[in-house]
């Protein structure tokens, strides 16, 4: 069997003294749509940016494709086929549109086929090529996220992890992001969504963890959105 | 007094300052530090000149760029980078550390009395005679700013290493997790405010041809007056207030009598402390803001 697109073994981060996993473990096959939930403080951005290499493990592993990320600076992580969507979108608002969208071909690992990635972008998010030259800071905030994505897309990543992509985000926007995402998938992306919003998130993920504490508590499947009791233990259960 | 004659000084002498300021500005950008050392790149370069005075010009020059490129770029590495993450206050203290300890080695090395260096004297004569007195050097300080600083300009605008560079002075953190190499942009910073201190290492000889351990640190101590006046989170702005108090100083110099001299420097921060009173989050703060928070 192929090795997993991630593998996150007993993981272990902190802040100072303070324990923001203590032994988280997951895993994420190639094509999936994985979803992380959990209640706010429960690890999940901590857990991104640990596989991204920003934060410092105290712990256990994290596997790309077989290979450890361990130890690993994020420049280089990032030119492996990894990129994260951040949460709050962090677009560069002085920059121009376009400005933003060409910084996310800094992290490539190759530089060939760079203009039919951009055109293959353009026409997933069409505001990020009807808004070229406007500065990023004056879009909406949907527009935002989507350059935000669109960004991280033209690094031409294998696993693309996104930090709560619908906050702040009217629901019909959030639903065009969504299906974006579908659509990525498609082209051979695989998908990591961390959200705040369970019940949707489990509904969309082909698989969804749910994290609290520290720890993956369990793992749901769409068939277990509109089991509210199961969701209900999920998030306050022990 | 002739007001032609003033305003071209003026602008001669805004523009050095001016090139100190957008090398502050530029390493204030990418690790948000002021670098006190940066005067000492300019005091190198001068001994450098100093030291070399029977070469070719052209050596002298080249050797000049290479003196102050390279200790920019050495300083950032074995001073700066293993204190990245540390408190804002002690790489602070390193730059202080860095410029002292380089001025006790000028002093132990080259004595108190100075070291003569005029490799471009002979741009000190006329090039235009007239109802205004225009010297080579006044020329070249103007033509050299605005090459200088549109050069950096462009780079900034038309180039990946530039993107990257605006991009890090904004928000590192987002750049790094787009694959923006932390260790290449920082240098790239010092390799610029070292190109800047070169420059003028070598046109400030013209004027001040005696070469002491502070030749560098009094300028740059001026200008980064005037990049925070002018505001020194935006190159530009930054830029603009080293120039203005340049220009400031030069105007000043021209316009007090001869026994008043002296106080030049005290006028020109009383100058500051009245802007600043007026004005307090810099003299440009305000233009060409545009951006608003969306959500």
């Amino acid at each position: 069997m192929a090795e997993p697109a991630l593998e996150v073994q007993a993981l272990e981060v902190r802040y100072g003294a303070v324990p923001a996993l203590r032994g988280a473990t997951l895993s994420i096959e190639a094509g999936e749509i994985v979803g992380l939930v959990g209640p706010n403080g429960a690890g999940k951005s901590t857990l991104l940016h640990a596989v991204m290499g920003a934060l410092p493990i105290a712990g256990g592993s994290v596997r790309f494709e077989g290979r450890s990320l361990a130890g690993v600076p994020t420049e280089r992580i990032v030119r492996q086929g990894l990129a994260l969507v951040p949460e709050g979108r962090h677009i560069f608002p002085d920059l121009t549109v376009d400005e933003n969208l060409r910084l996310g071909l800094v992290g490539r690992g190759s530089t060939d086929g760079i203009s039919d990635d951009l055109e293959r972008v353009r026409t997933l998010f069409p505001v990020v090529h009807d808004f070229r030259d406007r500065q990023a800071g004056l879009l909406s905030g949907g527009q935002q996220q989507q350059l935000a994505i669109a960004r991280a897309l033209v690094s031409k990543p294998r696993l693309l992890l996104l930090d709560e992509p619908s906050l702040g985000l009217a629901p019909a926007v959030v639903e065009t992001v969504w299906n974006t995402l579908s659509e990525i998938r498609s082209t051979g992306v695989t998908i990591m969504l961390v959200e705040q919003r369970a019940q949707i998130t489990v509904g969309f993920a082909d698989r969804t963890y749910v994290l609290g504490d520290g720890r993956v508590k369990m793992q749901m499947t769409p068939q277990d959105a509109d089991d509210t009791e199961r969701m209900v233990e999920a998030y306050f259960g022990s | 007094m002739n007001l032609g004659q003033t305003i071209i000084d003026g602008l001669a002498l805004g523009a050095l300052y001016a090139l100190v300021a957008v090398g502050l500005a530029l390493v204030f950008g990418v690790l948000r530090l002021i670098n006190f050392a940066q005067g000492e790149l300019i005091t190198a370069g001068a001994y450098a000149l100093s030291l070399t005075s029977n070469w070719p010009v052209i050596a002298q020059i080249a050797l000049c760029f290479v003196v102050c490129v390279g200790l920019s770029v050495a300083i950032e590495r074995i001073a700066f980078r293993p204190l990245r993450g540390a408190a804002p206050a002690t790489t602070l203290v390193a730059t202080f550390a860095v410029a002292f300890a380089l001025e006790a080695v000028w002093l132990i090395a080259f004595g108190a009395n100075g070291k003569p260096a005029d490799p471009l004297s002979t741009l000190n004569t006329i090039a235009i005679r007239g109802s205004l007195n225009l010297r080579w050097i006044t020329i070249v300080e103007i033509v050299a700013g605005i090459v200088l600083l549109g050069g950096t300009a462009l780079i900034l605008n038309r180039t990946s290493i530039g993107l990257q560079m605006r991009a890090a002075a904004t928000d590192f953190r987002t750049a790094r997790l787009l694959g923006v190499r932390t260790n290449l942009v920082i240098s790239f910073a010092f390799v610029i405010a070292g190109v800047m201190a070169a420059v003028v290492a070598l046109l400030y000889t013209v004027q001040t041809p005696l070469v002491t351990q502070t030749f560098g640190l009094d300028i740059t101590i001026i200008a980064l007056v005037g990049a925070v006046v002018g505001g020194l989170d935006r190159l530009w702005t930054a830029t603009a207030g080293g120039f203005a108090i340049g220009f400031a100083t030069s105007v000043l110099g021209d316009v007090l009598p001869a026994s008043q001299e002296k106080f030049l420097t005290a006028f020109v921060f009383l100058l500051v402390i009245l802007l600043l009173l007026l004005r307090p989050g810099g003299l440009f703060t305000g233009f060409g803001r545009t951006t608003v928070e969306r959500v």
